[in-house]
């Protein structure tokens, strides 16, 4: 029966070592080491919510990467475009610049030639005047000793001249 | 600091055997061609004692068997008289201690109020003497200070080592911080609830390792271990107990109200389920008590029977097959040691965890 009943003194003393080593643990042992264990879980989830973060931001940069590649190589096709479009711009220009000049120039000799032409034309005409009044002259100091002769003469001689 | 502590201890120790060698002239009463009483060495073993049985040395001039043991202190209260002293003052039961009109007998471990030098027995040989009110150091209490101070000796040198900031557990605290976060994570947080564990939890992990502690300092055979202190009743009584008290205190509407109008019994039923309930609130830390002390006591029994087996034989060739035995039982009670802390602290969280929770 000893063996099952309790002793005061032992009860006694359970309970006040006991209850001073709750407080001492609680107070220097488990506090501390709970405490510490939960900033470690926090500081564990942080990082691991921080992952996920930079890894959201990265997927995040790497298509706005994408974009801007994309942009640019819209922009130096455009660009490219557009050099083209003005080399062929100004090699057309060039070109009717210079075709505009050849026509100018072909007109300008065209014009020259024409009047060298009219020129000598006229100079001959002159020459021809001149010679045929000499030959007139010589044919009127034969002919014109004969009525008949000068008549016939000067009739030929307009219808000769109606030519030009 | 932890060499402080080494110090410490060792110093504590030493002290402890150099009073031993003290109380070594005391005879003890048993011959040496005594009838072997097996009953008699277990119960002795697992009961208190006024002071710490060490070993057994035979005189050589006399022949005599003498106890070496570490003396106590005895503290008692009787007649509005409180007397302190050793008790080595006892001889072993052999003498009665006289202070001022009080004069006690040491018998069978237990302090009397003797007369005249003598203990009266009734017709079963029990004393009929009255007995003071003892607050004696046992060899219980001594055991019991003796785990604390060592669990104190390795947490708080451990929390000390979590407040420098050392994030990732090293040595001991490697091994102890997973029991730890067992007892937060798998036997506080589902059986209390999310919310409201943090406030018991200190007390859950404290019990946990002060009976493990105990139950395994209760394997080692010899000194500062041998003390079969979670196999007392008063100390299991004081555990349970003061689970019982933090499960009636914190116990919100709902417990209570279960308690004293159980929802979905007619009314009428009351006066049969008022105190069905009443009994409930008792027994709950009632089989905690018993299950831990038969436990623990079982065990020690099993151990020394074993053991005792060698000498009611009377052969050593017995005792191959007791050590391999008593090989067996010691793994299995290191097994039982952790279980039954285990047990403890889990039913602990799971009758504080019914007081406290919102709805069924």
């Amino acid at each position: 029966m000893d063996l099952v009943t309790p002793a005061i003194g032992l009860v006694f003393w359970s309970v006040l070592i006991f209850l001073i080593l709750l407080f001492l643990l609680y107070k220097f042992a488990w506090k501390p080491i709970l405490g510490a264990v939960n900033d470690r879980n926090q500081s564990i989830e942080e990082a691991l919510a921080a992952a996920d973060r930079a890894k959201e931001e990265m997927v995040k940069l790497q298509a706005n990467n994408e974009v801007v590649l994309k942009e640019a190589r819209a922009e130096r096709d455009q660009i490219l475009k557009e050099a083209r479009d003005l080399k062929d711009k100004t090699v057309e220009e060039a070109r009717v610049a210079a075709k505009q000049e050849a026509d100018l120039i072909i007109k300008s000799a065209k014009e020259a030639i024409a009047n060298e032409k009219r020129a000598a034309i006229n100079e001959m005409k002159d020459e021809m005047a001149n010679l045929s009044v000499l030959i007139a002259e010589k044919i009127l100091e034969k002919e014109l000793g004969d009525k008949e002769g000068q008549k016939a003469l000067i009739e030929s001689l307009l219808k000769q001249t109606n030519i030009n | 600091m932890k060499r402080i502590y080494l110090l410490f201890f060792s110093l504590t120790i030493s002290l402890f055997a150099l009073t031993a060698q003290a109380s070594e002239n005391q005879k003890t009463n048993a011959a040496n061609d005594e009838e072997f009483d097996p009953t008699a060495v277990i119960m002795h073993h697992i009961s208190d004692a006024h002071d710490w049985h060490l070993w057994d040395k035979v005189d050589k001039e006399t022949g005599e068997k003498r106890g070496v043991s570490i003396p106590l202190p005895v503290i008692v209260w009787y007649n509005g008289q409180l007397d302190v002293f050793m008790s080595s003052a006892f001889h072993h039961g052999e003498q009665t201690v006289i202070k001022g009109a009080n004069e006690y007998a040491l018998y069978h471990n237990k302090i009397y109020v003797a007369e005249n030098g003598a203990i009266n027995f009734d017709e079963n040989h029990h004393p009929t003497n009255p007995q003071p009110l003892d607050f004696s150091i046992t060899k219980n209490v001594a055991s019991m200070m003796f785990s604390a101070l060592l669990l104190l000796a390795v947490f708080i040198p451990m929390g000390r080592k979590y407040k420098k900031g050392g994030k990732v557990p090293s040595g001991l605290q490697g091994f102890m911080e997973p029991i730890i976060l067992f007892i937060k994570e798998d036997i506080a947080q589902p059986n209390i609830g999310e919310h409201k564990y943090q406030r018991f939890l200190p007390y859950l992990i404290t019990v946990f390792f002060f009976i493990w502690f105990n139950n395994m300092l209760g394997l080692i055979p010899f000194f500062p271990g041998g003390a079969n202190l979670t196999g007392n009743i008063a100390v299991t009584f004081t555990l349970a107990a003061i689970t019982m008290i933090i499960t009636n205190v914190s116990g919100n509407k709902s417990y209570w109200k279960h308690v004293f109008a159980t929802p979905g019994v007619p009314v009428w039923l009351a006066p049969i389920m008022i105190p069905v309930e009443l009994i409930g609130i008792l027994s709950k830390p009632f089989a905690l008590m018993i299950r831990l002390f038969a436990n623990i006591t079982a065990g020690h029994i099993i151990v020394l029977s074993l053991i005792s087996l060698i000498f009611i034989f009377k052969t050593i060739w017995i005792a191959p097959v007791s050590i391999a035995f008593v090989l067996f039982m010691d793994v299995l009670e290191l097994l039982v040691a952790l279980l039954q802390a285990y047990i403890f602290t889990l039913l602990s969280a799971l009758f504080i965890g019914l007081a406290v929770q919102e709805h069924h």
